[in-house]
């Protein structure tokens, strides 16, 4: 049992902050948020000259070849500087698809691409009913000749609107939330068919509503065999969950920081206003809810490469319910710390705030995970 | 990073379950998994079968019959030991005065109390606060005056456990009334048979006795029964207060409750079937277990931390005492609910009631949970409720 990082972890997650702390302050961000893609290219070009948008990827697919502790390093910093590039949809979660499912040939293609940042991706699979539930997909993939065609409409498709390609699940068979019947496919964004609706989302990042119409899809553009998505899909949301907890993590800390620091230098009734007791025991609070947090986001991480698929998903299941829950806890604390200043745009701590919430409900909230959880059995079996 | 025991960690986990399978009386296990209350000799043949096995005090130094093991071995073992389900060792002893007296006592003291601590053989018990010295430990009023070669005790202590069975109590005591009252406070031993010690048993809402009042009146103890030196029995507090870490948590024992509390909740029934399957009971008991592993968690990153910054206190470990008590109490709350109207019939399991034999009224396993539940209200209050726990984390961790 070892909570150390190694030393070249240690090294990676150097460089990322120093990185992030001298190019990504609030105001930076404020501006790259501006800029026409939602965030900074510039930037993107850093990540990919430090070997960022690398990581997970193998070595004999171009990438460096990390695991789950270094995309957990990068995403907890993300998290601390409030990030806005798409990292999470076109490393971890695209990006996931294509490391785990693709074919070597469309390995070779792509990866590359995405390792120099001159490609960027997205997922394309919530729609409008399904809620958080993964298997709930109308979208059509009908087969003709050796191609496939696809219908439907995306939703909620994170970083959408700037992707070059996306990946896409569509159903070959099976009812609408069968597990069975699902497959994955690699789509142009300027494919025809092809509609994108761009918009903000309210933690300052882009998402995408895509509707897919007749849309032609190439025999090798398809990921793994299709029909059978189920176990890769589950297998990258349970490593991208995990990520996403690395990333609240990040910035429940940041919150939680900032937090102190305010009532430190406060004065009210001529005194800082962490002098009275009853701020002190919020703060302390917070950062009980913050390392709770802490503590799962280590587990999801070290579980997401598990074999044992019932553990990894009660593990991510688990995970989700604390992020949720303490993201929550953390942020309204941190708000109401603040007073008046906590809700404005002006100050970093809003921002924070909202990006937490939806890291919260990003693939399920903390009510459907739990209900989840229970359905698997729980994590402590009866004797 | 990485989650799994070592293959030597491992191996000794095994050695230990191995140990516990056939140690551990089955009576004893028994009354474990149905919380039901411990008479005093099982507590003292278990501590005894612990010594003999050398597992009595593993955290002491090997001289004393410490065992020498890692952070995590004792972790693991701490861990084993709660999930068997096993009654913890009376922590008074072992974990309180014994190493205090390790770092602090003479040698003539560590001869004549180590071995006897670690075979049970002296019951301690703890005379830390009074009616006017709660959470303001430091305030503490009863005075010991210098009379020859002996001091002269005169004073009260309060919620004192077990205090009934003891043979010894160490207590803080006033030497110095004019000094601030951190510096003119000493560590005294006194023998529960000396005259002039009255203990009078205080009920407790869930109808047990384990508390005590301890009257101290001209109670004579000879000087050699101070440890360390005169008015300096804080800093030797502090170092006791310090010293209950990573075990406070008492993730074992919530594991060992939770799992206890599926097998009632399967012999329950709700409607036509039985507790276990109703979803939104389901998902209570999922909820607690979900902060319960992240509890786990967090205590492993501690003592992994312990391991690395050479076994020095962590501020850390108030997030585990409150964490800690919270759950143990949510999963009381759990246990009750599950057994829904059967709360109801008061059970007073003294030895020396009369009603110690009758058979419960209900379900076997209904007896006794509500009493629980209602005990269990004193994890958040004491060894420093948790809101002064909460003020150790806003100072000590936090700066405020």
């Amino acid at each position: 049992m070892d909570f150390e990082l190694s030393e070249e972890q240690r090294l990676l997650k150097d460089s990322v902050e120093r990185l992030l702390a001298d190019r990504y302050d609030f105001s930076a961000r404020q501006r790259f948020m501006h800029e026409p893609a939602g965030f900074s290219r510039e930037l993107w070009r850093q990540y990919a000259e430090l070997g960022l948008l690398g990581l997970p990827f193998a070595e004999d697919d171009g990438g460096i070849g990390g695991g789950p502790v270094e995309t957990m390093i990068v995403m907890e910093a993300f998290g601390r500087a409030l990030a806005l590039e798409p990292y999470f949809a076109t490393v971890v979660l695209a990006g996931g698809f294509l490391r785990l499912g693709a074919s070597a040939a469309m390995r070779a293609s792509l990866i590359p691409q995405i390792v120099s940042g001159d490609l960027l991706l997205a997922f394309a699979h919530a729609e409008r009913q399904s809620r958080y539930d993964l298997a709930d997909v109308a979208t059509i993939a009908r087969k003709d000749g050796s191609n496939y065609i696809v219908d439907g409409a995306k939703t909620l498709v994170i970083h959408g609107d700037c992707a070059d390609k996306l990946v896409v699940s569509a159903r070959v068979a099976g009812a609408q939330r069968d597990c069975s019947g699902l497959g994955l496919f690699v789509v142009d964004a300027g494919a025809a068919g092809v509609t994108r609706r761009p918009y903000p989302t309210v933690d300052g990042l882009r998402a995408a509503e895509v509707a897919l119409a007749g849309v032609r899809v190439g025999a090798d553009a398809v990921i793994g065999e299709p029909g059978n998505a189920w176990e890769l899909i589950t297998q990258v949301v349970d490593a991208a969950t995990a990520a996403l907890a690395a990333e609240a993590v990040g910035a429940m800390a940041a919150m939680h920081e900032l937090t102190v620091e305010y009532l430190k230098t406060r004065k009210q009734f001529g005194v800082p206003i962490g002098a009275f007791q009853v701020l002190q025991h919020r703060a302390a609070d917070m950062l009980i809810a913050l390392e709770q947090a802490r503590s799962m986001c280590l587990l999801a991480t070290m579980s997401a490469d598990d074999s044992d698929i019932l553990e990894r998903r009660k593990a991510i299941a688990a995970t989700k319910v604390q992020i949720g829950r303490s993201g929550r806890l953390v942020g309204q604390q941190a708000i109401q710390l603040h007073g008046g200043i906590g809700m404005t745009m002006e100050h970093k701590v809003g921002h924070y705030f909202k990006r937490v919430v939806i890291t919260g409900t990003l693939f399920g909230d903390a009510d459907h995970h739990l209900v989840e959880l229970a359905r698997m059995g729980g994590l402590i079996a009866a004797t | 990073m990485d989650l799994r025991f070592t293959p030597e960690e491992t191996a000794f986990r095994d050695e230990v379950r191995a140990f516990l399978r056939t140690a551990l009386p089955e009576p004893i296990r028994r009354k474990m998994v149905e919380g039901r209350r411990l008479a005093k000799d099982d507590l003292l043949s278990w501590q005894r079968i612990l010594n003999d096995k050398g597992w009595a005090v593993p955290h002491w130094p090997v001289e004393w019959g410490g065992t020498g093991w890692s952070p995590v071995c004792e972790y693991i073992y701490r861990e084993e030991l709660q999930q068997a389900p096993a009654p913890d060792p009376l922590p008074f002893g072992v974990n309180m005065v014994g190493p205090v007296i390790i770092a602090f006592g003479s040698e003539a003291q560590k001869r004549r109390f180590l071995p006897r601590i670690a075979n049970l053989d002296d019951w301690w018990c703890q005379g830390f606060s009074e009616p006017e010295a709660g959470s303001d430990l430091a305030s503490l009023r009863t005075a010991a005056r210098r009379d020859g070669d002996h001091y002269v005790v005169n004073g009260q202590k309060t919620w004192t456990t077990l205090a009934q069975y003891a043979d010894w109590i160490f207590c803080l005591v006033r030497t110095n009334p004019a000094a601030k009252k951190q510096e003119g406070i000493s560590f005294l031993l006194i023998d529960m048979k000396t005259p002039g010690i009255t203990v009078r048993p205080i009920t407790t809402i869930d109808g047990g006795k384990e508390v005590n009042e301890v009257f101290f009146d001209d109670v004579r103890v000879p000087m050699e029964n101070r440890v360390g030196a005169e008015n300096k029995g804080w800093d030797y507090t502090k170092f006791l207060l310090g010293n209950e870490r990573t075990g406070i948590a008492r993730v074992g024992v919530s594991k060992a409750r939770l799992r206890r509390l599926r097998e009632i909740a399967a012999l329950e029934r709700l409607g036509d079937k039985p507790l276990i399957e109703d979803e939104r009971f389901r998902i209570k008991i999922a909820a607690l277990e979900v902060e319960l592993k992240a509890l786990e968690m967090t205590q492993l990153r501690v003592v992994a931390a312990e391991r690395r910054n050479g076994n020095r206190p962590d501020p850390k470990s108030s997030i585990l005492k409150i964490k800690g008590s919270e759950i143990q109490q949510a999963v009381s709350e759990l246990l009750m609910e599950a057994i829904g109207p059967y709360a109801l019939p008061d059970h007073v399991p003294h030895e020396q009631d009369e009603r110690w034999n009758e058979p419960p009224v209900g379900p076997d396993w209904a007896a006794g949970l509500a009493a629980q539940y209602f005990n269990m209200r004193k994890v958040s209050i004491y060894g420093g409720s948790n809101e002064i726990q909460k003020n150790i984390i806003a100072k000590a961790i936090l700066g405020l």
